[in-house]
């Protein structure tokens, strides 16, 4: 057992720190009011700014976008955990480093697409040239997701699309949208759904954002009118979807930006050094240091969580109820960062970054409101505990 | 970063596991439990064959050489089983301080007798305040013509009432600043003067009242420097929240092992209950708190084992890990229902371990506050 990293590691993370030190823009770490493991403020990297569009072009002219990818799909070939390394100091200075293509749709295609569909979508992927958006739930297919309604008909060369999907974040500034369609409404429900890849600009296919209580047009309802998609756009089987999407879940769920907890944890503590009440610094109140190492505590539990992850894919093992378990743990510790930045700052956090008298840009008052979706998008915490109870520990069904 | 066991951790693991299962059953815990003593002679000499208790000790002490991490694997096994007896007393506080601050002499004559199993050890610290830090050290030990006079009472010593020496911290000299003038004896426990009474504990863990009413020891009983003994108990206490840990760490593996079978099995309105999404979700935050708490255990173990400072990892491993074992235990229980409230059935066992076991070095709060000091607060 070692818990420390490798020369080459650690010589890894110093080349990622100077990178960003480099190309970032300097205020951006400060004024991003992205909410670890939130999903409703993540919209600030979807709008194409000239500021992320030029970051993540460097990033994919170092192979940075897809760093575990094998050369010769236009990744950098280098391990899981400099991968996770990579993530974890993006994710500290709050930068954007790939979205769903990169690091759900990429990886998926690689396991389960063929060659075609590998040489026709990995390398423009890895150039960071195409966004994906999720299409999975509908109005009627939540936690629910095997009793998806949108249907797909075999017609020749192509499959017809009809349906109506919900939630799909920025499926508004994406060009492809990673989608389960049911194409068998005979068969059992799991085997009966396929994953295809439909291009937004295709005729019949009307996208409505929808706002969040975070005030960000995050997600959206995206319409299917006899949408036209060639069968070369089918991941993998047909009809085999579900364990695909099983897979793509796995992966959404092990994309946690570690370094996030890290950074606004030092920024609440900081905070509550520098802000006095009642003659003394806030963090030399006794139940806040108490709250403050709670969390410091929790957030090292997550760690180790998060490197047994990278761990395992290093080793070829699949991290299937570890995904959840770092999902779900992650995403209530959000929600637990949020209450104690909310108990330190008292009344200021309830100011919103544009209030006269705010502080930290808000991140705290927007930061309790994102956190509600932590515990619900990617799965809720009860289809996560769902999965490790019975997937992980074996509990039956019925 | 490697985070599985080698080889040998593994062999060392399993051959535990299989030999408490084998040697140490629930019905030999209830019976040590209920003895005064609290521990079967027979089944220390065997594990003293395995060479559990001189596992740490350098081989020319008469042990096997391994490291700490090592010895937190034999530990996670323990806490599985639950081991009544002096293990822990004897070569986590008693043992590892030889170890780390005993002279050459004192380690020659002691540590193979403790390897052998011909020694058990205790270690008195904690007195009727019950506080972990300097200033509560109050019993005096006065100096007289080359001797030294302990007086004063302790509390909660585990396994007093067996051990052959006690580890006596007591206060040599009064000065303005309470970490210095403290030293560490090593006090026969069939010295006149010296009473030990047994405390009837939640986990029947033969922890003791010990009074020193002048008691009389060479200046040879000291280990380590006179005046100088509160960074040796320091050192300790951080090694024995790690080393609890890991017994927490298996027990809390136990218990949810226990439960998530019950739960298989149990059935009630005609299916078995573990398919009822409450006992799941019990069961999903068990696992959860197991996990996580097993790497913040290791990461420290493997701290200390390194020689790096590992007074913040400690911390937050016996912060988070006392109360994650106390969670699992209650909800193994609720899954139990009525039968897990019975004194036949193993799970309170279980969760007495956990309530000891979270107090015991520094409870949740007391280790937090480590934390936000270590963090700079």
């Amino acid at each position: 057992m070692d818990f420390a990293f490798s020369e080459r590691e650690e010589a890894f993370r110093k080349e990622v720190e100077d990178f960003v030190a480099k190309e970032l823009p300097g205020d951006w770490v400060e004024k991003n009011i992205y909410w670890p493991a939130g999903y409703g403020t993540l919209a600030q990297f979807e709008e194409l700014s000239p500021q992320v569009e030029q970051f993540t072009r460097r990033l994919a002219e170092k192979g940075w976008l897809t760093i575990s990818w094998p050369n010769e799909y236009g990744g950098a070939g280098l391990s899981h955990t400099e991968q996770a390394i990579f993530h974890e100091r993006m994710s500290y200075y709050r930068a954007p480093a790939g979205e769903i293509a990169t690091r759900i749709g990429g990886p998926t295609i690689m396991l389960f697409g063929n060659e075609e569909m590998k040489k026709e979508w990995l390398p423009r992927i890895a150039r960071g040239e195409v966004r994906f958006w999720l299409a999975y739930s509908e109005p009627n297919a939540g936690s629910d997701l095997s009793s998806i309604q949108t249907r797909a008909i075999d017609d020749g060369d192509d499959l017809i699309i009809n349906g109506q999907k919900i939630w799909g974040t920025a499926a508004h500034v994406s060009h492809y949208a990673w989608m389960v369609v049911r194409t068998d409404p005979t068969a059992p429900p799991h085997k009966g759904i396929s994953l295809v890849i439909v291009d937004n600009a295709a005729p019949g296919v009307t996208i409505r954002p929808l706002m969040n209580i975070c005030g960000f047009y995050s997600f959206n309802e995206v319409f299917f009118d006899n949408v036209r998609i060639p069968k070369r756009n089918i991941v993998g089987e047909m009809n085999k979807g579900w364990y695909y999407l099983m897979v793509a879940l796995d992966f959404e769920r092990l994309a946690i930006p570690m370094g996030g907890f890290r950074r606004t944890f030092e920024e609440i503590v900081q905070y509550a050094r520098e802000t006095k009440r009642n003659g003394q610094a806030v963090s030399q109140e006794p139940l806040i240091r108490n709250r403050l190492a709670n969390m410091a505590i929790q957030i090292e539990v997550a760690y180790m969580l998060f490197w047994q992850t990278a761990w395992m894919l290093d080793r070829s093992l699949v991290p299937n109820i570890e995904a959840s378990l770092l999902k779900l743990f992650t995403t209530e510790l959000s929600q637990k960062l949020a209450n104690t930045g909310m108990q330190v700052m008292g009344h200021y956090g309830q100011l919103e970054g544009t209030s006269k008298w705010s502080s930290l840009y808000g991140r705290v008052c927007l930061g309790c409101l994102d956190c509600i979706s932590a515990l619900v998008g990617a799965g809720t915490s009860e289809i996560q505990r769902n999965i490790i109870a019975m997937r992980g520990l074996g509990l039956p069904s019925k | 970063m490697d985070l599985g066991l080698s080889e040998e951790q593994e062999m060392l693991k399993k051959s535990a596991r299989d030999f408490l299962q084998k040697e140490c059953p629930k019905r030999l815990i209830r019976q040590l439990d209920e003895s005064e003593g609290g521990y079967s002679s027979e089944l220390w000499r065997r594990m003293a064959e395995l060479g559990w208790m001189g596992l740490v000790f350098p081989e020319n002490y008469g042990g096997s050489g391994r490291n700490f991490l090592d010895l937190a694997i034999l530990l996670e096994e323990m806490g599985y089983n639950i081991l009544p007896g002096p293990f822990f007393s004897t070569v986590i506080l008693g043992g590892l301080t030889i170890l780390a601050a005993g002279s050459e002499e004192q380690k020659t004559e002691l540590l193979p007798k403790i390897a052998r199993g011909e020694m058990v050890l205790s270690f008195a610290l904690t007195e009727p305040s019950a506080s972990y830090d300097a200033a509560s050290v109050k019993t005096k030990a006065i100096a007289r013509d080359g001797e030294y006079v302990i007086k004063g009472t302790k509390l909660f010593v585990l396994n007093a009432n067996v051990a052959d020496y006690i580890l006596c911290v007591a206060r040599t000299r009064g000065t303005t600043d309470p970490e210095d003038g403290i030293t560490v004896f090593l006090v026969d426990a069939r010295s006149p003067g010296l009473t030990c009474t047994l405390l009837n504990t939640l986990a029947r863990d033969k922890q003791c009242e010990v009074i020193f009413d002048n008691v009389t020891l060479s200046g040879k009983s000291i280990v380590g420097k006179r005046d100088e003994g509160w960074p040796i108990v320091k050192d300790i206490l951080q090694k024995a929240a790690v080393a609890k840990c890991a017994e927490m760490v298996g027990g809390a593996q136990a218990a949810l092992d226990m439960a998530v079978n019950y739960a298989k099995e149990r059935v009630q309105f005609a299916r078995p209950i573990g398919s009822f999404q409450a006992i799941q979700h019990y069961c999903a935050n068990m696992a959860m708190d197991v996990s996580g708490s097993r790497f913040v255990t290791y990461k420290a173990a493997w701290k200390v084992s390194e020689g790096l400072p590992a007074a913040l990892d400690a911390a937050i491993a016996k912060a988070w890990v006392s109360e994650a074992y106390g969670r699992v235990a209650l909800s193994a229980h609720q899954i139990f229902g009525a039968i897990g409230f019975t004194m036949d059935h193993d799970m309170h066992l279980y969760y007495r371990q956990a309530k000891a076991a979270e107090i015991i070095f520094g409870g949740a709060d007391f280790h937090r506050a480590i934390v936000s000091h270590e963090l700079g607060l």
